[in-house]
């Protein structure tokens, strides 16, 4: 990592580490190697430095033993056994390399080479074909075989050949030439093993083997979702990389973070001088271990996407084309009306939002300028509309505001209970790791409203699914509750040990009540009591019980409740402090988990620590030289209303997207129209620049340094690998306005940025960039006490001492189906699309998802006379847009479902100001809506597009072009 | 929705919950909410609601409005 101007070759050791703890010793080739019981010969000798020749076996999957040219000699056995397949045993003297190995291994190599075509000079692959490598590894000199009856020449003899196939080009990412395929399988392999999706599959027998995507469709037609694992695991040019193909292999490359998911998958760039040409999921990230998905590993092409804009612009009103400025001058605007605006309406009448998007570094800077800069807490992100509830609620329960547990500690889950959450959609490369351990033998509850996939899928199915009425969390939660501590299945010892004993009985004769058993709950939630109970008994009793949640949970008017009532099944279970087990919230955006860490609450400075606090206000004075204000600032709801009472008129908004992305666009889009100086610092001229003022151009997570947080707390490096397009990275573009405000600020580097973290947050103590170049990533804490991280928090006891049994009263949402409208809708996302879609809209990723559609049960649509692919209106006391009906059973009679990925649907249009009741998170997954035919887009929708053309004009040159 | 209407329904949304605790830590819990994340702006609608009677409050949330501190008036 110290030398990043080479290429990163990871060693594949042929085949998986194994995980026992008694160790054995070997003799490979006259030397001892001890290695763990259960590995293989292979992996033995790779690890004692000598490589025995292979073709089919790779490390990201089991041994398979058919290529047949990694066998040894062993004293004392018959024959020549596969290096692959054959475990090692204590004494065992192995040879790897002998007279008699070296002819079969050419004799192998040769029969392979035959039905291969020779055209190396020209393949995609040359310099990164382990064919290529393995024939020159055995010495073939020569091929002695007639190749008429071959796979690889579209004639033979002048008549065309019926084994030849043509190339697959229709995966926008990747190819398959099954000309150049040697039917070694670890496409295959790798598709059902590491993705999970068991797309691919060997057709034929014998010479007619062939790698078939479903069955025999094109890759696209198939049941693919081109995470890349097939890509990376074939050792041909058979499964290549378009951009490779195009361009040629890479000359170096750098680790770095993926910027999408809150998975925060550890990816090497590699890069020829400053062109990406692809992005490998790097074998040791400790979040990914060597996976990807589709977005990830391909869809970066946003980041040269020609609407991209790299020149500050300013206006003086929103109705005016935008004017190309210079950074100093766009500074100077920004400084000058935040300071005439703060003169005129005080000291609170501005503020900014951070960026989950961003690095922690340039989280930290943007509430440090709202802090420090204007004067005030007026600061907030993008968790508030999403992850705020987990905040509160864990905090509440456990003493922190944050996963107990690293992606690791799913290895050793035996009940995985997944709740309003999507992972197949939405956290791709964490469920392909849940797959592997429910193929392996863990029981699967699910609470959803809709049949998500993971409810049946190949090789998998639930035990239970709680398809409960959306807004019912915390009824069926409590419930699940009332038969651990009715049928006596709680822990007792850990309760007692661990837990506020007062508490837990005030708790148990809350629970008790016959209110909230499942006989009652099921006339609320829909889910039948037996399913309830059954769901319970399994968590109490079924091992080691690990709870995965995402948005459905949190995006409720009951959000932080449905929370606690989590932490009280897993508390009471004795779920918590140990591998296997925890509560697990699946965060949305890349950084979100430290955008909350950096002090980006109006309530709380860096390290989730209160503002009223003197002593830590003490520690920021100090630092920053100013005095801090005690009291709360305004969250982004509330930014909103005092904007439209008149008494909030300038934002800085970095990396967000609110007028798409937030609640009751309508509300929204008022708040900002009514601002006089809105900073929009964004890659692209995104809906919310529609009503700004100032546009910053913003850079990309491959144009800068800094630090990404996950959903598991891990602190991972993102890493330069070329220049800003925009000529800045967003840290420096912050520093710009905070120096025009004569704030002073000095960094020339994000390490000093991280440094002043370190100094100032006890659970940061221990990081810095050197720190993490060594060790790659470390899971907060990590301090003193925790040097290399905290990969598991609780062990001991609960951060707040005791852990909090809290009542979890259900209390319906306000939001109700009605006559006017009787449909709730649900939000969510899908694998291709990534949010507001700014960035996988501008990436090939459309080819699967190009428009949102709404989800209707056949029954619901029947009595509407809607029909599938019909265009429907979608209405709520809020709003109407228009979209495309889908007519699927995988939404329940009276539930309608769609995704928020594409602003010319804007499904926020729809969705209400209900909130939840402790953070303001707002109610997306439930919102009382009507579906209709539609006739044509909504009034609304044909406004909005006019009034976006306009806002978007530029003046260029005196010419006037039109952004996107 | 008009801004009292909205200060109402969320202020008993919070209150809500704390029904579920017993009447004083309740009425302490929703003080403590109050001062922690609603900002001076909030308090001060607020008080200006209670002070005007109080009218579609909970019970418990104008018990515990003794308790949520009182924000400087605002500098003009």
């Amino acid at each position: 990592m110290k030398n990043p101007m080479s290429l990163i070759r990871e060693i594949d050791y042929g085949t998986p580490a194994s995980t026992s703890e008694t160790l054995v010793t070997l003799n490979v080739d006259g030397f001892e190697v001890t290695v763990p019981e259960g590995t293989s010969i292979m992996r033995a000798s790779m690890e004692a430095g000598i490589e025995i020749p292979k073709l089919c076996a790779t490390d990201m999957v089991e041994a398979f033993g058919s290529c047949r040219l990694c066998l040894v000699e062993i004293d004392g056995r018959n024959g020549t056994p596969s290096s692959c397949t054959t475990p090692v045993t204590p004494g065992m003297v192995v040879h790897t390399q002998t007279e008699k190995l070296k002819k079969i291994r050419r004799g192998v190599m040769e029969l392979y080479i035959s039905d291969h075509p020779l055209d190396c000079l020209t393949c995609a692959a040359n310099g990164d074909c382990e064919l290529q490598t393995q024939a020159g590894v055995v010495g073939l000199r020569s091929v002695r075989y007639n190749v008429d009856a071959n796979h690889f020449t579209p004639k033979v003899r002048g008549e065309s050949n019926f084994r030849y196939m043509e190339k697959d080009e229709s995966n926008p990412y990747f190819t398959y030439d099954p000309s150049k395929c040697i039917a070694c399988s670890r496409c295959v392999r790798a598709c059902e093993e590491v993705q999970g999706t068991f797309a691919l599959t060997i057709e034929g027998r014998g010479f007619e083997s062939r790698v078939s995507a479903g069955a025999h469709e094109s890759f696209i037609d198939s049941d693919c979702v081109s995470c890349g694992a097939c890509v990376q695991a074939c050792p041909t040019a058979t499964l290549m990389e378009k951009s490779v193909v195009e361009i040629g292999i890479p000359e170096h490359s750098v680790v770095t973070t993926c910027a999408y998911c809150g998975v925060g998958c550890s990816f090497k760039a590699e890069m020829r001088g400053d062109e990406l040409i692809r992005m490998v999921p790097f074998k040791d990230g400790k979040a990914n271990r060597g996976h990807s998905c589709v977005k990830g590993r391909f869809a970066y092409g946003y980041a040269s996407h020609p609407d991209r804009i790299t020149k500050p612009m300013v206006r003086d009103s929103i109705d005016q084309p935008w004017r190309e400025v210079s950074w100093d001058d766009a500074y100077a605007f920004v400084a000058d009306r935040f300071a005439s605006i703060q003169k005129t309406h005080g000291i609170d009448s501005i503020g900014g939002i951070t960026s989950s998007r961003c690095t922690n570094e340039e989280t930290y800077l943007v509430q440090k300028l709202v802090r420090q800069g204007f004067g005030n807490n007026n600061v907030d992100t993008c968790a508030r509309v999403c992850h705020s509830p987990t905040g509160y609620g864990l905090g509440q329960a456990y003493g922190t505001s944050a996963g107990t547990q690293d992606f690791d500690s799913v290895e050793h889950t035996d009940v995985i209970v997944l709740i309003g959450a999507n992972p197949t959609e939405a956290h791709p490369v964490f469920s392909s790791r849940m797959k592997k351990r429910l193929r392996a033998g863990a029981k699967l509850i699910i609470l959803d409203p809709r049949q998500i996939a993971l409810v049946r899928t190949p090789h998998i199915e639930a035990q239970f699914h709680l398809p409960l009425q959306p807004g019912t969390n915390v009824a069926v939660i409590t419930a699940m509750a009332h038969v651990i501590v009715t049928e006596a299945l709680y822990d007792e010892q850990f309760i007692r040990e661990r837990c506020d004993w007062d508490e837990f009985e005030e708790y148990m004769e809350f629970v008790t009540d016959l209110r909230h058993s499942p006989e009652v709950v099921e006339g609320l939630s829909g889910v039948p009591s037996e399913t309830i109970r059954g769901a319970a008994r399994l968590y109490a009793t079924g091992g080691n019980g690990a709870i995965y949640y995402g948005l459905g949970v949190t995006e409720h008017s009951q959000g932080s409740t449905t929370v606690m009532a989590i932490a009280n099944l897993a508390m009471l279970t004795g779920n918590i402090g140990r591998p296997g087990v925890g509560v697990n919230p699946l965060r949305g955006q890349n950084n979100v988990q430290g955008a909350c860490d950096m002090g980006s609450f109006p309530h709380e400075l860096p390290g989730y620590r209160h503002i009223s606090g003197e002593d830590v206000r003490n520690i920021f004075e100090e630092e920053w030289g100013v005095t801090l204000v005690k009291e709360p600032g305004l969250r982004i709801p509330n930014m909103l209303d005092a904007a439209v009472e008149g008494t909030f008129k300038g934002i800085y908004i970095e990396g967000e997207d609110i007028l798409q992305s937030d609640p009751d666009t309508h509300h929204v889009a008022a708040g900002l129209a009514a601002m006089e100086c809105v900073v929009v610092h964004d890659l692209f001229l995104n809906e919310t620049a529609n009503y700004a003022h100032v546009f910053l151009p913003g850079s990309t997570f491959l144009e800068k340094d800094g630090t990404f947080t996950n959903a598991e707390r891990r602190i991972n490096r993102v890493r330069k690998v070329m220049a800003p397009k925009n000529g800045f990275a967003d840290w420096e573009v912050t520093m710009g306005i905070a120096n025009a405000m004569g704030l002073n600020w000095t960094y020339t580097h994000p390490s000093e940025i991280m440094d002043e973290v370190a100094r100032t947050t006890p659970s940061f103590a221990g990081v810095s960039y050197d720190h993490l170049d060594e060790v790659g990533s470390v899971q907060w804490p990590c301090n003193e006490k925790a040097p290399l991280g905290t990969p598991i928090m609780h062990i001991e006891g609960f951060v707040r001492g005791k852990g909090r049994f809290i009542n979890t009263e259900y209390v319906a949402t306000d939001e109700r189906s009605g006559p006017r409208f009787p449909l709730l809708l649900t939000t969510g996302r899908i694998l291709s699309q990534y949010n507001v879609g700014a960035q996988t809209r501008r990436t090939a990723n459309v080819i699967w998802h190009e428009e949102d559609v709404l989800e209707i049960h056949p029954h619901d649509a029947e009595q509407r006379g809607i029909n599938h692919g019909d265009l429907v209106s979608l209405a709520s006391r809020a709003g109407e847009t228009s979209l495309r009906a889908d007519v699927t059973e995988r939404v329940a009679p009276g539930v309608v479902y769609t995704t928020f990925h594409h602003p010319d649907t804007q499904v926020n249009v729809i969705t209400t100001d209900f909130s939840d009741w402790a953070t303001n998170c707002p109610e997306y997954k439930v919102t009382a809506v009507q579906v209709a035919l539609a006739t044509g887009r909504s009034n609304w929708q044909e406004e909005y597009n006019q009034q976006a053309e306009q806002s978007r004009r530029i003046e260029h040159d005196g010419e006037l072009i039109h952004g996107d | 929705m008009a801004t009292e209407a909205k200060m109402i329904r969320e202020a008993n949304q919070i209150a809500t919950f704390f029904h579920s605790k017993h009447h004083d830590e309740g009425v302490a819990g929703i003080a403590e909410h109050l001062n922690k994340f609603w900002a001076p702006r909030q308090r001060r609608q607020f008080f200006d609601m209670i002070d005007a009677g109080g009218e579609g409050f909970d019970e418990l949330v104008i018990e515990a409005s003794a308790t949520v501190w009182r924000p400087e008036p605002v500098a003009s």
